[in-house]
Protein backbone atom coordinates (compact mmCIF):
# COMPACT_ATOMS: atom_id res chain seq x y z
CA UNK A 1 0.00 0.00 0.00
CA UNK A 2 2.24 2.82 -1.33
CA UNK A 3 -0.10 5.31 -0.34
CA UNK A 4 0.04 4.50 3.23
CA UNK A 5 3.70 4.16 3.22
CA UNK A 6 3.98 7.99 1.65
CA UNK A 7 1.39 8.99 4.45
CA UNK A 8 3.03 7.65 7.10
CA UNK A 9 6.64 9.26 5.75
CA UNK A 10 4.54 12.64 5.86
CA UNK A 11 3.49 12.26 8.98
CA UNK A 12 7.16 11.23 10.85
CA UNK A 13 8.48 14.63 8.63
CA UNK A 14 5.84 16.96 10.49
CA UNK A 15 7.50 18.88 12.59
CA UNK A 16 7.72 18.22 16.53
CA UNK A 17 4.56 20.68 18.30
CA UNK A 18 6.51 23.95 19.53
CA UNK A 19 4.42 24.15 22.36
CA UNK A 20 6.49 23.95 26.06
CA UNK A 21 4.65 20.76 28.29
CA UNK A 22 1.95 21.00 30.26
CA UNK A 23 2.11 21.98 33.51
CA UNK A 24 0.47 18.80 34.78
CA UNK A 25 1.76 15.98 32.16
CA UNK A 26 -1.08 13.54 34.62
CA UNK A 27 -0.77 10.88 31.80
CA UNK A 28 2.52 11.50 30.01
CA UNK A 29 2.44 11.33 26.87
CA UNK A 30 -1.02 10.80 26.39
CA UNK A 31 -3.09 12.54 23.07
CA UNK A 32 -6.09 12.98 25.27
CA UNK A 33 -6.23 13.41 28.74
CA UNK A 34 -9.57 14.26 30.71
CA UNK A 35 -9.14 14.92 33.61
CA UNK A 36 -13.06 15.13 35.93
CA UNK A 37 -14.32 17.16 32.98
CA UNK A 38 -17.84 18.20 33.59
CA UNK A 39 -19.89 19.92 30.97
CA UNK A 40 -23.71 21.20 32.30
CA UNK A 41 -25.64 22.90 29.97
CA UNK A 42 -27.69 26.11 30.28
CA UNK A 43 -31.01 24.25 30.20
CA UNK A 44 -29.38 22.33 33.48
CA UNK A 45 -29.22 19.08 31.37
CA UNK A 46 -25.20 17.30 32.04
CA UNK A 47 -23.35 16.87 29.43
CA UNK A 48 -21.05 15.22 31.13
CA UNK A 49 -20.08 14.36 35.35
CA UNK A 50 -16.62 14.41 36.27
CA UNK A 51 -14.87 12.55 33.74
CA UNK A 52 -11.39 11.23 33.58
CA UNK A 53 -10.07 8.91 30.82
CA UNK A 54 -6.48 9.11 28.75
CA UNK A 55 -5.87 8.00 25.30
CA UNK A 56 -2.16 7.19 24.06
CA UNK A 57 -0.76 7.62 20.60
CA UNK A 58 -1.83 5.31 18.03
CA UNK A 59 -4.80 3.85 19.90
CA UNK A 60 -8.03 3.33 18.30
CA UNK A 61 -10.85 4.26 20.59
CA UNK A 62 -14.73 3.26 20.57
CA UNK A 63 -16.59 5.86 22.33
CA UNK A 64 -20.08 4.39 22.83
CA UNK A 65 -23.46 4.63 24.95
CA UNK A 66 -26.82 5.64 24.04
CA UNK A 67 -27.58 9.07 23.02
CA UNK A 68 -27.60 11.74 25.65
CA UNK A 69 -24.88 10.07 26.97
CA UNK A 70 -22.44 12.75 26.48
CA UNK A 71 -20.30 11.40 23.61
CA UNK A 72 -21.27 14.31 20.99
CA UNK A 73 -20.67 16.52 24.27
CA UNK A 74 -17.22 15.19 24.26
CA UNK A 75 -16.64 15.17 20.74
CA UNK A 76 -17.94 19.07 20.97
CA UNK A 77 -15.14 19.68 23.82
CA UNK A 78 -12.35 17.84 21.73
CA UNK A 79 -12.73 20.03 18.74
CA UNK A 80 -13.49 23.54 21.18
CA UNK A 81 -16.91 23.85 20.12
CA UNK A 82 -18.15 24.45 23.85
CA UNK A 83 -16.09 25.28 26.96
CA UNK A 84 -16.37 22.99 29.71
CA UNK A 85 -18.11 23.55 32.91
CA UNK A 86 -15.15 21.72 35.11
CA UNK A 87 -11.86 19.69 34.86
CA UNK A 88 -9.11 20.51 31.88
CA UNK A 89 -9.20 18.83 29.27
CA UNK A 90 -4.86 18.28 27.62
CA UNK A 91 -4.46 17.15 23.94
CA UNK A 92 -0.69 16.42 22.86
CA UNK A 93 0.17 17.94 26.08
CA UNK A 94 -2.16 21.15 25.69
CA UNK A 95 -4.36 22.49 28.39
CA UNK A 96 -7.39 23.39 25.74
CA UNK A 97 -8.90 26.30 27.96
CA UNK A 98 -5.68 28.15 27.79
CA UNK A 99 -6.08 28.56 23.49
CA UNK A 100 -6.99 31.60 22.79
CA UNK A 101 -10.06 32.10 20.68
CA UNK A 102 -8.13 33.30 17.79
CA UNK A 103 -6.04 30.72 18.40
CA UNK A 104 -9.04 27.96 17.65
CA UNK A 105 -8.71 27.95 13.55
CA UNK A 106 -4.97 26.18 14.24
CA UNK A 107 -5.34 23.96 17.01
CA UNK A 108 -8.63 22.24 14.51
CA UNK A 109 -6.08 21.93 12.23
CA UNK A 110 -4.35 19.35 14.09
CA UNK A 111 -7.25 17.87 14.44
CA UNK A 112 -9.28 15.70 11.93
CA UNK A 113 -13.13 15.65 12.11
CA UNK A 114 -15.14 12.92 10.64
CA UNK A 115 -19.26 14.22 11.18
CA UNK A 116 -22.46 12.24 11.11
CA UNK A 117 -24.12 14.02 8.15
CA UNK A 118 -20.48 14.75 6.65
CA UNK A 119 -20.41 18.34 6.59
CA UNK A 120 -19.23 18.89 3.25
CA UNK A 121 -19.39 22.14 1.23
CA UNK A 122 -22.34 22.27 -1.04
CA UNK A 123 -21.37 23.88 -4.41
CA UNK A 124 -17.68 22.25 -4.30
CA UNK A 125 -16.35 19.13 -6.26
CA UNK A 126 -14.47 16.29 -4.34
CA UNK A 127 -11.73 17.49 -4.69
CA UNK A 128 -12.12 21.06 -3.96
CA UNK A 129 -13.65 19.84 -0.84
CA UNK A 130 -10.40 18.13 0.05
CA UNK A 131 -8.41 20.80 -0.89
CA UNK A 132 -10.00 23.47 0.46
CA UNK A 133 -8.55 22.12 4.08
CA UNK A 134 -5.14 22.36 2.41
CA UNK A 135 -6.02 26.38 1.15
CA UNK A 136 -7.08 26.84 4.94
CA UNK A 137 -3.58 26.33 6.22
CA UNK A 138 -2.08 28.14 3.49
CA UNK A 139 -1.12 25.08 1.39
CA UNK A 140 -0.07 25.93 -1.69
CA UNK A 141 -0.82 24.87 -5.32
CA UNK A 142 1.35 22.54 -5.62
CA UNK A 143 1.30 21.10 -2.61
CA UNK A 144 -2.15 20.33 -3.32
CA UNK A 145 -1.90 19.18 -6.26
CA UNK A 146 0.04 16.53 -4.78
CA UNK A 147 -1.43 15.72 -2.01
CA UNK A 148 -5.42 15.96 -3.06
CA UNK A 149 -5.56 13.03 -5.75
CA UNK A 150 -2.74 10.73 -3.11
CA UNK A 151 -5.94 11.13 -0.03
CA UNK A 152 -8.30 10.40 -2.94
CA UNK A 153 -6.95 7.20 -3.46
CA UNK A 154 -6.23 6.09 -0.49
CA UNK A 155 -9.65 6.71 0.31
CA UNK A 156 -11.32 5.38 -2.54
CA UNK A 157 -12.61 8.00 -4.44
CA UNK A 158 -10.60 8.47 -7.83
CA UNK A 159 -12.93 7.96 -9.72
CA UNK A 160 -14.91 10.76 -7.94
CA UNK A 161 -12.84 13.75 -8.44
CA UNK A 162 -15.15 15.92 -10.07
CA UNK A 163 -18.76 14.40 -8.63
CA UNK A 164 -20.72 17.41 -6.13
CA UNK A 165 -21.21 16.13 -2.96
CA UNK A 166 -25.28 15.46 -4.06
CA UNK A 167 -24.26 13.35 -6.83
CA UNK A 168 -22.64 10.94 -4.31
CA UNK A 169 -23.73 7.90 -2.49
CA UNK A 170 -23.78 8.41 1.70
CA UNK A 171 -21.23 6.37 1.69
CA UNK A 172 -18.68 8.00 -0.51
CA UNK A 173 -19.81 11.57 0.80
CA UNK A 174 -18.34 9.97 4.06
CA UNK A 175 -15.08 9.14 2.44
CA UNK A 176 -14.75 12.30 1.56
CA UNK A 177 -15.21 14.04 4.64
CA UNK A 178 -12.57 10.93 6.08
CA UNK A 179 -10.22 12.67 3.14
CA UNK A 180 -11.03 15.74 4.25
CA UNK A 181 -10.17 15.08 7.47
CA UNK A 182 -6.99 13.59 7.48
CA UNK A 183 -5.55 15.30 4.52
CA UNK A 184 -3.60 17.55 7.02
CA UNK A 185 -2.45 14.42 8.13
CA UNK A 186 -3.33 15.50 11.98
CA UNK A 187 -1.61 13.02 14.85
CA UNK A 188 -5.99 12.72 16.20
CA UNK A 189 -8.60 12.11 14.29
CA UNK A 190 -11.94 12.30 15.86
CA UNK A 191 -15.29 10.74 14.25
CA UNK A 192 -18.75 11.66 15.61
CA UNK A 193 -20.93 8.84 14.33
CA UNK A 194 -19.32 8.14 10.94
CA UNK A 195 -21.66 5.09 10.09
CA UNK A 196 -24.45 7.01 11.72
CA UNK A 197 -26.40 7.45 7.94
CA UNK A 198 -24.78 4.18 6.00
CA UNK A 199 -25.61 0.78 5.23
CA UNK A 200 -23.61 -1.97 7.52
CA UNK A 201 -21.67 -2.75 4.21
CA UNK A 202 -20.87 0.61 3.60
CA UNK A 203 -20.10 1.29 7.53
CA UNK A 204 -17.36 -1.47 7.20
CA UNK A 205 -15.91 0.39 4.11
CA UNK A 206 -15.75 3.43 6.52
CA UNK A 207 -14.41 1.58 9.81
CA UNK A 208 -11.98 -0.42 7.28
CA UNK A 209 -10.69 3.03 5.79
CA UNK A 210 -10.20 4.54 9.50
CA UNK A 211 -8.38 1.80 10.47
CA UNK A 212 -5.94 1.92 7.64
CA UNK A 213 -5.59 5.88 9.15
CA UNK A 214 -4.78 4.44 11.96
CA UNK A 215 -2.18 2.04 10.92
CA UNK A 216 -0.27 5.42 9.87
CA UNK A 217 -0.05 6.16 13.50
CA UNK A 218 -2.94 8.31 13.75
CA UNK A 219 -4.82 8.31 16.58
CA UNK A 220 -8.78 7.61 15.86
CA UNK A 221 -11.55 8.21 18.53
CA UNK A 222 -15.10 6.80 17.03
CA UNK A 223 -18.31 7.87 18.61
CA UNK A 224 -21.03 5.52 18.13
CA UNK A 225 -23.73 3.67 19.14
CA UNK A 226 -23.40 1.12 16.89
CA UNK A 227 -22.21 -1.83 19.34
CA UNK A 228 -22.47 -5.21 16.75
CA UNK A 229 -19.52 -2.53 14.80
CA UNK A 230 -17.46 -1.99 18.23
CA UNK A 231 -17.86 -5.70 19.53
CA UNK A 232 -16.33 -6.60 15.96
CA UNK A 233 -13.78 -4.42 15.79
CA UNK A 234 -11.73 -5.77 19.26
CA UNK A 235 -10.78 -2.45 20.05
CA UNK A 236 -10.32 -0.60 23.28
CA UNK A 237 -13.82 0.78 24.08
CA UNK A 238 -15.06 3.61 26.33
CA UNK A 239 -18.74 3.42 27.75
CA UNK A 240 -20.62 6.69 29.02
CA UNK A 241 -23.57 6.83 30.58
CA UNK A 242 -25.37 10.01 31.62
CA UNK A 243 -22.32 11.85 31.55
CA UNK A 244 -19.88 9.19 33.08
CA UNK A 245 -17.68 6.48 32.15
CA UNK A 246 -19.15 2.95 33.01
CA UNK A 247 -16.97 1.11 31.28
CA UNK A 248 -12.98 0.93 30.15
CA UNK A 249 -11.69 -1.89 28.78
CA UNK A 250 -10.05 -3.82 25.92
CA UNK A 251 -12.48 -6.34 24.06
CA UNK A 252 -11.49 -9.84 24.19
CA UNK A 253 -8.98 -11.30 21.45
CA UNK A 254 -7.62 -7.58 20.80
CA UNK A 255 -5.21 -7.59 17.42
CA UNK A 256 -3.37 -4.75 17.36
CA UNK A 257 -0.99 -6.02 14.42
CA UNK A 258 -3.68 -6.25 12.08
CA UNK A 259 -3.29 -5.79 8.40
CA UNK A 260 -6.24 -3.94 7.13
CA UNK A 261 -7.07 -6.83 4.26
CA UNK A 262 -7.01 -9.57 7.72
CA UNK A 263 -9.08 -6.62 9.61
CA UNK A 264 -11.32 -6.60 6.70
CA UNK A 265 -11.65 -10.14 6.25
CA UNK A 266 -12.51 -10.47 9.99
CA UNK A 267 -15.31 -7.86 9.97
CA UNK A 268 -16.87 -9.41 7.29
CA UNK A 269 -17.03 -13.51 8.47
CA UNK A 270 -18.39 -12.56 11.86
CA UNK A 271 -21.28 -11.37 9.90
CA UNK A 272 -22.67 -15.15 9.59
CA UNK B 1 -2.38 37.70 0.86
CA UNK B 2 -3.55 35.13 -1.37
CA UNK B 3 -5.68 38.12 -2.81
CA UNK B 4 -5.94 35.45 -5.70
CA UNK B 5 -7.45 32.60 -3.95
CA UNK B 6 -9.76 35.39 -2.20
CA UNK B 7 -10.80 37.08 -5.48
CA UNK B 8 -11.65 33.69 -7.30
CA UNK B 9 -13.63 32.47 -4.00
CA UNK B 10 -16.07 35.52 -4.49
CA UNK B 11 -16.14 35.64 -7.99
CA UNK B 12 -17.51 31.57 -7.02
CA UNK B 13 -19.47 32.33 -4.72
CA UNK B 14 -21.03 35.19 -6.52
CA UNK B 15 -21.70 32.80 -9.62
CA UNK B 16 -23.62 30.44 -7.31
CA UNK B 17 -25.73 32.39 -5.40
CA UNK B 18 -26.26 34.90 -8.49
CA UNK B 19 -30.16 35.54 -7.26
CA UNK B 20 -29.30 36.56 -3.99
CA UNK B 21 -26.38 38.87 -5.50
CA UNK B 22 -28.55 40.09 -7.91
CA UNK B 23 -30.72 41.62 -5.24
CA UNK B 24 -27.99 43.26 -3.36
CA UNK B 25 -26.66 44.86 -6.29
CA UNK B 26 -29.79 46.03 -7.41
CA UNK B 27 -30.66 47.27 -3.77
CA UNK B 28 -27.43 49.36 -4.03
CA UNK B 29 -28.61 50.76 -7.91
CA UNK B 30 -31.34 51.84 -6.27
CA UNK B 31 -30.05 53.75 -3.23
CA UNK B 32 -27.16 55.55 -4.92
CA UNK B 33 -29.38 56.63 -7.67
CA UNK B 34 -31.54 57.86 -5.07
CA UNK B 35 -28.61 59.59 -3.44
CA UNK B 36 -27.05 60.66 -6.56
CA UNK B 37 -30.36 62.93 -7.34
CA UNK B 38 -30.63 63.99 -3.58
CA UNK B 39 -27.21 65.32 -3.03
CA UNK B 40 -26.65 67.77 -5.17
CA UNK B 41 -30.69 68.81 -4.12
CA UNK B 42 -29.12 68.97 -0.89
CA UNK B 43 -26.38 71.50 -2.33
CA UNK B 44 -28.52 73.34 -4.40
CA UNK B 45 -30.74 74.17 -1.47
CA UNK B 46 -28.43 75.12 1.34
CA UNK B 47 -26.33 76.78 -1.78
CA UNK B 48 -29.48 78.93 -2.26
CA UNK B 49 -30.46 79.47 1.44
CA UNK B 50 -26.46 80.47 2.32
CA UNK B 51 -26.94 82.86 -0.54
CA UNK B 52 -29.36 84.99 1.11
CA UNK B 53 -27.70 84.74 4.36
CA UNK B 54 -24.75 86.39 2.85
CA UNK B 55 -27.11 89.49 2.26
CA UNK B 56 -26.98 89.53 5.63
CA UNK B 57 -25.15 93.18 6.51
CA UNK B 58 -25.01 95.84 9.20
CA UNK B 59 -24.38 99.44 8.06
CA UNK B 60 -22.54 102.03 10.40
CA UNK B 61 -23.90 105.45 9.68
CA UNK B 62 -21.01 108.45 10.43
CA UNK B 63 -21.92 111.56 11.79
CA UNK B 64 -22.94 114.05 9.32
CA UNK B 65 -20.12 116.23 9.48
CA UNK B 66 -17.27 113.40 9.92
CA UNK B 67 -14.00 114.60 7.95
CA UNK B 68 -11.77 112.28 5.20
CA UNK B 69 -9.68 111.43 9.03
CA UNK B 70 -12.94 110.29 10.67
CA UNK B 71 -13.33 107.80 8.08
CA UNK B 72 -10.07 106.79 7.95
CA UNK B 73 -9.85 106.08 11.69
CA UNK B 74 -12.96 104.34 11.53
CA UNK B 75 -12.45 102.47 8.65
CA UNK B 76 -9.32 101.12 10.51
CA UNK B 77 -11.23 100.35 13.38
CA UNK B 78 -13.74 97.93 11.74
CA UNK B 79 -11.03 96.51 9.66
CA UNK B 80 -8.93 95.92 12.46
CA UNK B 81 -9.97 95.77 15.72
CA UNK B 82 -13.33 94.87 15.36
CA UNK B 83 -14.22 90.80 15.06
CA UNK B 84 -15.91 88.76 13.30
CA UNK B 85 -16.46 91.51 10.38
CA UNK B 86 -15.60 90.01 6.81
CA UNK B 87 -16.21 92.91 4.34
CA UNK B 88 -16.09 96.35 4.83
CA UNK B 89 -17.54 98.34 1.95
CA UNK B 90 -17.31 102.51 2.17
CA UNK B 91 -20.28 104.14 0.46
CA UNK B 92 -19.13 107.86 0.24
CA UNK B 93 -22.11 110.51 0.97
CA UNK B 94 -21.57 111.46 -2.60
CA UNK B 95 -22.27 107.78 -3.48
CA UNK B 96 -25.02 107.56 -1.54
CA UNK B 97 -26.30 110.23 -2.78
CA UNK B 98 -26.28 109.63 -6.53
CA UNK B 99 -27.26 105.78 -5.70
CA UNK B 100 -30.62 107.05 -4.10
CA UNK B 101 -31.07 109.38 -6.84
CA UNK B 102 -31.10 107.16 -9.25
CA UNK B 103 -33.96 104.84 -7.63
CA UNK B 104 -35.72 108.31 -6.32
CA UNK B 105 -35.16 111.10 -8.89
CA UNK B 106 -38.15 113.45 -7.93
CA UNK B 107 -37.48 113.26 -4.10
CA UNK B 108 -33.80 114.28 -4.25
CA UNK B 109 -34.52 116.44 -7.83
CA UNK B 110 -36.25 118.66 -4.94
CA UNK B 111 -33.37 118.80 -2.69
CA UNK B 112 -31.76 119.92 -5.34
CA UNK B 113 -27.82 119.76 -4.23
CA UNK B 114 -28.24 119.63 -0.99
CA UNK B 115 -26.76 116.11 0.81
CA UNK B 116 -28.45 114.58 3.82
CA UNK B 117 -27.21 111.41 3.53
CA UNK B 118 -23.79 110.39 5.67
CA UNK B 119 -20.70 108.33 4.68
CA UNK B 120 -21.70 104.79 5.69
CA UNK B 121 -19.96 101.40 6.25
CA UNK B 122 -21.38 98.19 5.06
CA UNK B 123 -20.33 95.30 7.00
CA UNK B 124 -20.69 91.95 5.97
CA UNK B 125 -19.77 89.26 9.00
CA UNK B 126 -17.72 86.41 8.64
CA UNK B 127 -21.09 84.12 9.71
CA UNK B 128 -24.46 85.68 9.65
CA UNK B 129 -25.30 84.53 12.76
CA UNK B 130 -22.22 86.54 13.78
CA UNK B 131 -24.19 90.07 12.96
CA UNK B 132 -25.51 90.66 16.47
CA UNK B 133 -22.09 90.58 17.98
CA UNK B 134 -20.79 92.74 15.38
CA UNK B 135 -23.32 95.45 16.37
CA UNK B 136 -22.54 95.09 19.95
CA UNK B 137 -19.00 95.61 19.38
CA UNK B 138 -19.46 99.06 17.78
CA UNK B 139 -22.36 100.34 19.64
CA UNK B 140 -22.67 98.62 23.32
CA UNK B 141 -25.69 98.86 25.01
CA UNK B 142 -25.80 101.56 27.30
CA UNK B 143 -26.69 100.75 30.87
CA UNK B 144 -30.25 102.83 30.66
CA UNK B 145 -31.66 101.58 27.58
CA UNK B 146 -30.06 102.77 24.22
CA UNK B 147 -27.09 102.23 22.48
CA UNK B 148 -23.34 104.20 23.02
CA UNK B 149 -21.22 103.68 20.28
CA UNK B 150 -17.21 103.24 20.45
CA UNK B 151 -15.96 106.08 18.16
CA UNK B 152 -17.02 109.46 18.21
CA UNK B 153 -17.85 109.54 14.60
CA UNK B 154 -20.06 107.14 14.32
CA UNK B 155 -23.84 108.12 14.52
CA UNK B 156 -25.46 105.26 14.72
CA UNK B 157 -25.44 101.07 13.44
CA UNK B 158 -28.03 99.38 12.52
CA UNK B 159 -28.66 95.53 11.17
CA UNK B 160 -32.40 95.83 9.64
CA UNK B 161 -33.30 93.31 12.80
CA UNK B 162 -36.73 91.88 11.26
CA UNK B 163 -35.13 90.91 7.88
CA UNK B 164 -32.02 89.26 9.84
CA UNK B 165 -34.05 87.80 12.15
CA UNK B 166 -36.10 86.36 9.44
CA UNK B 167 -33.49 85.18 7.12
CA UNK B 168 -31.45 83.63 9.85
CA UNK B 169 -35.17 81.34 10.95
CA UNK B 170 -35.90 80.11 7.30
CA UNK B 171 -32.52 79.84 6.48
CA UNK B 172 -31.30 77.49 9.29
CA UNK B 173 -34.59 75.58 9.15
CA UNK B 174 -34.19 74.77 5.42
CA UNK B 175 -30.58 73.51 6.15
CA UNK B 176 -31.56 71.37 9.23
CA UNK B 177 -34.91 69.70 7.30
CA UNK B 178 -32.56 69.21 4.34
CA UNK B 179 -29.54 67.46 6.52
CA UNK B 180 -32.51 65.23 8.55
CA UNK B 181 -33.72 64.53 5.38
CA UNK B 182 -29.74 63.51 3.95
CA UNK B 183 -29.34 61.39 7.42
CA UNK B 184 -32.75 59.79 6.97
CA UNK B 185 -31.76 58.76 3.53
CA UNK B 186 -27.99 57.45 4.28
CA UNK B 187 -29.08 55.26 7.14
CA UNK B 188 -32.36 53.85 5.32
CA UNK B 189 -29.78 52.80 2.67
CA UNK B 190 -27.16 51.37 4.83
CA UNK B 191 -29.71 49.23 6.75
CA UNK B 192 -31.38 48.43 3.08
CA UNK B 193 -28.32 46.94 1.74
CA UNK B 194 -27.00 45.37 4.66
CA UNK B 195 -29.98 43.36 5.30
CA UNK B 196 -29.80 42.41 1.82
CA UNK B 197 -26.55 41.56 2.24
CA UNK B 198 -27.64 39.52 5.79
CA UNK B 199 -30.48 37.53 3.53
CA UNK B 200 -27.88 36.12 0.93
CA UNK B 201 -25.17 35.26 3.83
CA UNK B 202 -28.04 33.35 6.23
CA UNK B 203 -28.34 31.03 2.82
CA UNK B 204 -24.81 29.83 3.35
CA UNK B 205 -24.01 30.13 7.08
CA UNK B 206 -23.70 26.52 6.54
CA UNK B 207 -21.10 26.91 4.55
CA UNK B 208 -19.29 28.84 7.02
CA UNK B 209 -19.82 27.04 9.99
CA UNK B 210 -18.43 24.04 7.83
CA UNK B 211 -15.31 26.00 6.91
CA UNK B 212 -14.70 27.15 10.64
CA UNK B 213 -14.56 23.69 11.51
CA UNK B 214 -12.20 22.39 9.16
CA UNK B 215 -10.05 25.36 11.11
CA UNK B 216 -10.54 28.31 8.64
CA UNK B 217 -10.10 31.17 10.40
CA UNK B 218 -12.34 34.31 10.95
CA UNK B 219 -10.64 36.70 8.43
CA UNK B 220 -9.83 33.18 5.78
CA UNK B 221 -13.44 33.28 5.55
CA UNK B 222 -14.38 36.88 5.48
CA UNK B 223 -12.69 38.07 2.87
CA UNK B 224 -14.01 36.17 -0.06
CA UNK B 225 -17.50 37.70 1.36
CA UNK B 226 -16.04 41.55 1.58
CA UNK B 227 -14.61 41.41 -1.77
CA UNK B 228 -17.74 39.37 -2.79
CA UNK B 229 -19.39 42.74 -0.83
CA UNK B 230 -17.28 45.10 -3.17
CA UNK B 231 -18.14 43.72 -6.27
CA UNK B 232 -21.65 44.08 -6.11
CA UNK B 233 -21.17 47.08 -4.64
CA UNK B 234 -18.79 48.06 -7.33
CA UNK B 235 -21.33 46.77 -10.04
CA UNK B 236 -24.33 48.34 -8.70
CA UNK B 237 -23.05 51.81 -8.06
CA UNK B 238 -21.32 51.91 -11.29
CA UNK B 239 -24.76 50.95 -13.13
CA UNK B 240 -26.38 54.07 -11.09
CA UNK B 241 -23.44 56.24 -11.47
CA UNK B 242 -24.12 55.54 -15.73
CA UNK B 243 -28.08 56.27 -15.12
CA UNK B 244 -27.20 59.19 -13.48
CA UNK B 245 -24.87 60.32 -16.28
CA UNK B 246 -27.39 60.12 -18.82
CA UNK B 247 -30.28 61.61 -16.80
CA UNK B 248 -27.72 64.46 -16.40
CA UNK B 249 -26.60 64.76 -20.35
CA UNK B 250 -30.41 64.33 -21.46
CA UNK B 251 -32.25 66.47 -18.54
CA UNK B 252 -30.31 68.54 -16.76
CA UNK B 253 -28.09 70.26 -18.77
CA UNK B 254 -30.40 71.20 -20.99
CA UNK B 255 -31.87 73.01 -18.31
CA UNK B 256 -29.15 74.63 -16.30
CA UNK B 257 -29.36 77.09 -18.98
CA UNK B 258 -32.38 78.53 -17.91
CA UNK B 259 -32.97 78.16 -14.69
CA UNK B 260 -30.27 79.40 -12.20
CA UNK B 261 -30.97 77.37 -8.87
CA UNK B 262 -30.00 73.83 -11.16
CA UNK B 263 -26.34 75.51 -12.05
CA UNK B 264 -26.25 76.76 -8.17
CA UNK B 265 -22.16 77.20 -7.87
CA UNK B 266 -22.13 75.60 -5.04
CA UNK B 267 -23.12 71.76 -6.05
CA UNK B 268 -20.24 69.81 -6.45
CA UNK B 269 -18.97 68.48 -9.61
CA UNK B 270 -20.40 65.46 -11.26
CA UNK B 271 -16.78 63.66 -11.16
CA UNK B 272 -16.35 64.35 -7.37
CA UNK B 273 -20.01 62.92 -7.09
CA UNK B 274 -19.34 60.28 -8.89
CA UNK B 275 -16.18 59.33 -7.08
CA UNK B 276 -18.22 59.78 -3.76
CA UNK B 277 -20.98 57.66 -4.68
CA UNK B 278 -18.98 54.78 -6.09
CA UNK B 279 -16.97 54.99 -3.03
CA UNK B 280 -19.65 54.87 -0.68
CA UNK B 281 -21.72 51.64 -2.20
CA UNK B 282 -18.64 49.63 -2.56
CA UNK B 283 -17.53 50.91 1.00
CA UNK B 284 -21.27 50.33 2.69
CA UNK B 285 -21.24 46.42 0.41
CA UNK B 286 -17.77 45.42 1.83
CA UNK B 287 -18.63 46.56 5.46
CA UNK B 288 -22.16 45.38 5.18
CA UNK B 289 -20.81 41.71 3.73
CA UNK B 290 -18.18 41.74 6.25
CA UNK B 291 -19.80 42.86 9.58
CA UNK B 292 -23.00 41.00 8.87
CA UNK B 293 -21.17 37.77 8.80
CA UNK B 294 -20.04 38.03 12.47
CA UNK B 295 -22.89 36.46 13.85
CA UNK B 296 -22.07 33.11 11.98
CA UNK B 297 -18.48 33.21 12.52
CA UNK B 298 -19.12 32.48 16.14
CA UNK B 299 -18.87 28.76 15.70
Amino acid sequence: MAATERHVRRRSERPAPAEAPAARPAAAGAVIDFDRVSKRYPSGDTGLDAVSFAIHPGEFVFLVGASGSGKSTTMRLLIKETEPTGGTIHVAGRDLSKIARRRVPYYRRNVGMVFQDYKLLPNRTVYENVAYALQVTGGSRRDIRDKVPDILRLTGLSLKLHSLPDQLSGGEQQRVSVARAFVNHPPLLLADEPTGNLDPETSIGIMQLLYRINRTGTTVVVATHDVEMVDRMRRRVIELSRGRVVRDERAAGYTARETTREFAIRMREDDE
Amino acid sequence: MRVGFFLREALRALKRNAVPSFAAMATVLVTVLILGVFIPVVQATTGAANEVRGRVIANVYLVRDADEKDVARVRNLLENDTPNVARVEFVSKDQAYAEQRRKNPDAYGELGEFNPLPHTFRITPDDPDNIAKVRNALAPLAPGGGRTVTDSAIDEVTNREEDTNKILSVTRAVKLTTALLAGLLVIASVLLIANTIRLSLFARRREVEVMKLVGATDWFIRWPFVMEGMLVGALGGLLAVLVLGVFKVAVVDPLTAEYALIAAPDTMSFPLLVAILLGAAVAVSAAGSGLSLRRFLRV
